[in-house]
């Protein structure tokens, strides 16, 4: 058995896919974006090494505008952690209590999460259309005219108009995190807290939350670096518009390099877009740490 | 009989909020499905919300011909299929040596492979962008392919792992004995025992390569080789006006999700809970 198990040509073999496919595709890029990311550079052209310019014009320059695209990425993660981890929440732990349906209002909420998001902002540009859109449409039908707008054509409007469906789609890929979380809690727990005399609310707030921690922390985790991700769906919806209002980090970074030619500094918001994930990754990790004592 | 009162009147409440999440969750679809079988008078006034009047199976022929949703959905179909069977292949060969076989490094190894994880698709785009620009092969399925394999690999290789875990060993060491060889072992041993994990990992790259639109847009600009995420967004630059045949257009790419969804939600389900948790 030893002899079979060190057979270093089966160890080549086996490993040789998957290890081509991973440095070609994520390893070795990752290294050249950073390189990149030093570069003056518009892609045809042989590009010039300018060290960190790039980085300090990411928060020095006004007109590259990424500041106010980072802001804008900020404001989701904040909403979805404010707004859509607590919906989330409710719903499982209203669905978890074992009510009956729970399965199928489980595999409702969840499907939201499994349609493409392509889709998702096609069917959105439908309903915010100022014309024939269903919500001007119903706004028009209570006598509300003067509240209807080009939701995505507005400036003062568009960032909420545009989070929406992205808060909305992620409910139900949380509320089902958290439901399995709530799940794997002993019953016994929540009967003993019952017994000393604890409410619903009680036993919510005090034994199961404190006991789904683990969960929730993966969930807010998903939540701030996906927000600091999200692309999708604001690319769909507006691509950054009208005149960067919606911008995300993303949407920049994709215009900078494949609209603007700007390889360089297109590469540097790509790093700093995985810095900042990790970055939030650990302080995350590090406050629920914290909590915890 | 406060106490009876207040829990008689709880599952109300209950289900009160579940009704207006399940009305918020479907409500959009509902609108998509209806509106895909409308004409454009219905939509814009006559009958919004409602149900179609009279039944426009034209939006779907209209979607599939001169909308090339039927080319569009194929090669969705294509990449697709390719990249499931490449993942699997490729996490379920590396997991076995990961997992199995005795050899300096191997924890290593699997920590890169673990960081893969968490790197997101920016990080890659420009890189693999002007290497398939030198090598001419954007606009194919390959181009493709091969980054969403890559992408999806961390991912397989962890749930791979987790259920080599728990095939027992003596398994392996009966069959040493019977004298068969590594590969032997592997294919006739683990592969047949690994089943449950294909369906898993089948369904985690599934979803990733069916819905993925940002490589779909940058690597692919000829039409044959669209796929459905980027197909719809062309076709909605061009059928601004009409938006029965764009209903049609989504409704066909959402299908198969929802079809695959219907018959195995649980595993689904559990699948995404399995990813998220061990990740």
């Amino acid at each position: 058995m030893e002899k079979v198990r060190k057979n270093k040509r089966a160890v080549c073999i086996f490993l040789m896919p998957s290890v081509l496919l991973f440095t070609m595709i994520i390893m070795i890029p990752i290294f050249m974006s950073g390189y990149y990311s030093l570069l003056d550079w518009d892609g045809m052209t042989q590009g010039t090494f300018i060290g960190l310019k790039n980085y300090i014009n990411l928060f020095t320059s006004p007109s590259a505008g990424f500041m106010k695209t980072l802001g804008n990425a900020l404001l989701l993660a904040l909403l979805s952690v404010i707004i859509q981890l607590p919906i989330s929440l409710v719903l499982a732990l209203l669905l978890a209590k074992g009510i009956r349906g729970e399965g199928f209002f489980v595999a409702v909420f969840f499907i939201p999460v499994l349609i493409s998001t392509v889709v998702i902002g096609q069917l959105w540009l439908k309903i915010y259309n100022p014309e024939y859109g269903i919500i001007n449409m119903t706004l028009h039908f209570f006598g509300l005219d003067s509240y209807a707008r080009t939701w995505l054509g507005d400036k003062k409007t568009v960032l909420l108009a545009v989070f929406i469906p992205i808060l909305w789609q992620y409910v139900g890929y949380h509320m089902l995190l958290m439901y399995a979380g709530i799940k794997s809690v002993p019953p016994e727990l929540k009967e003993a807290a019952k017994i000393d005399g604890a409410n619903l609310w009680k036993v919510n707030r005090y034994v199961i939350i404190p006991m789904i921690k683990p969960v929730i922390r993966i969930c807010v985790i998903f939540a701030v670096t996906g927000s600091l991700k999200a692309f999708d769906l604001i690319y769909v919806l507006t691509n950054g518009g009208p005149s960067h209002a919606s911008e995300v980090p993303s949407t920049l970074m994709v215009d900078m390099i494949f609209g603007r030619n700007r390889y360089g500094f297109g590469s540097t918001i790509a790093i700093f877009i995985i810095f900042l994930c990790f970055f939030f990754a650990l302080v995350i990790k590090k406050f629920f740490k914290t909590e915890e004592l | 009989m406060k106490h009876k009162n207040s829990k008689r009147r709880l599952p109300i409440f209950t289900y009160l909020v579940l009704g207006f999440w399940t009305f918020i969750s479907l409500f959009p679809l509902y609108f998509m499905l209806t509106f895909s079988l409308k004409s454009n008078k219905e939509i814009f006034g006559e009958n919004i919300i409602g149900l179609p009047r009279e039944w426009l199976w034209s939006n779907y022929e209209a979607a599939l011909t001169t909308g090339n949703m039927l080319k569009y959905f194929f090669n969705s179909f294509i990449v697709t299929g390719c990249t499931i069977a490449l993942t699997l292949m490729a996490s379920l060969m590396a997991s076995y040596a990961l997992t199995r076989l005795i050899w300096k490094g191997r924890k290593t190894l699997n920590q890169i492979f673990m960081l893969g994880l968490t790197v997101p698709i920016h990080a890659a785009i420009l890189p693999v962008f002007i290497m398939l620009r030198n090598l001419r092969m954007t606009n194919s399925y390959q181009a493709l392919i091969i980054p969403y394999t890559a992408f999806a690999l961390a991912m397989a290789i962890m749930i791979c792992e987790s259920f080599i875990e728990n095939i027992p060993v003596e398994l392996e060491e009966a069959a040493c004995m019977d004298g068969c060889g590594v590969y032997r072992i592997f294919f006739q041993i683990i592969l047949p025992l690994m089943k449950p994990a294909f369906s898993t990992i089948a369904i985690f790259t599934f979803l990733q390569a069916w819905n993925e639109l940002m490589f779909a847009v940058i690597f692919i600009s000829d039409s044959n080789y669209r796929t459905l995420s980027v197909g719809i967004q062309t076709l909605s630059g061009s059928y601004t006006t009409e938006w029965g045949p764009i209903g049609a257009a989504l409704v066909i790419a959402t299908f198969p999700t929802l079809l695959i969804y219907i018959f195995m939600s649980k595993k689904i389900q559990d699948s995404l809970i399995a990813g998220a948790v061990k990740g």
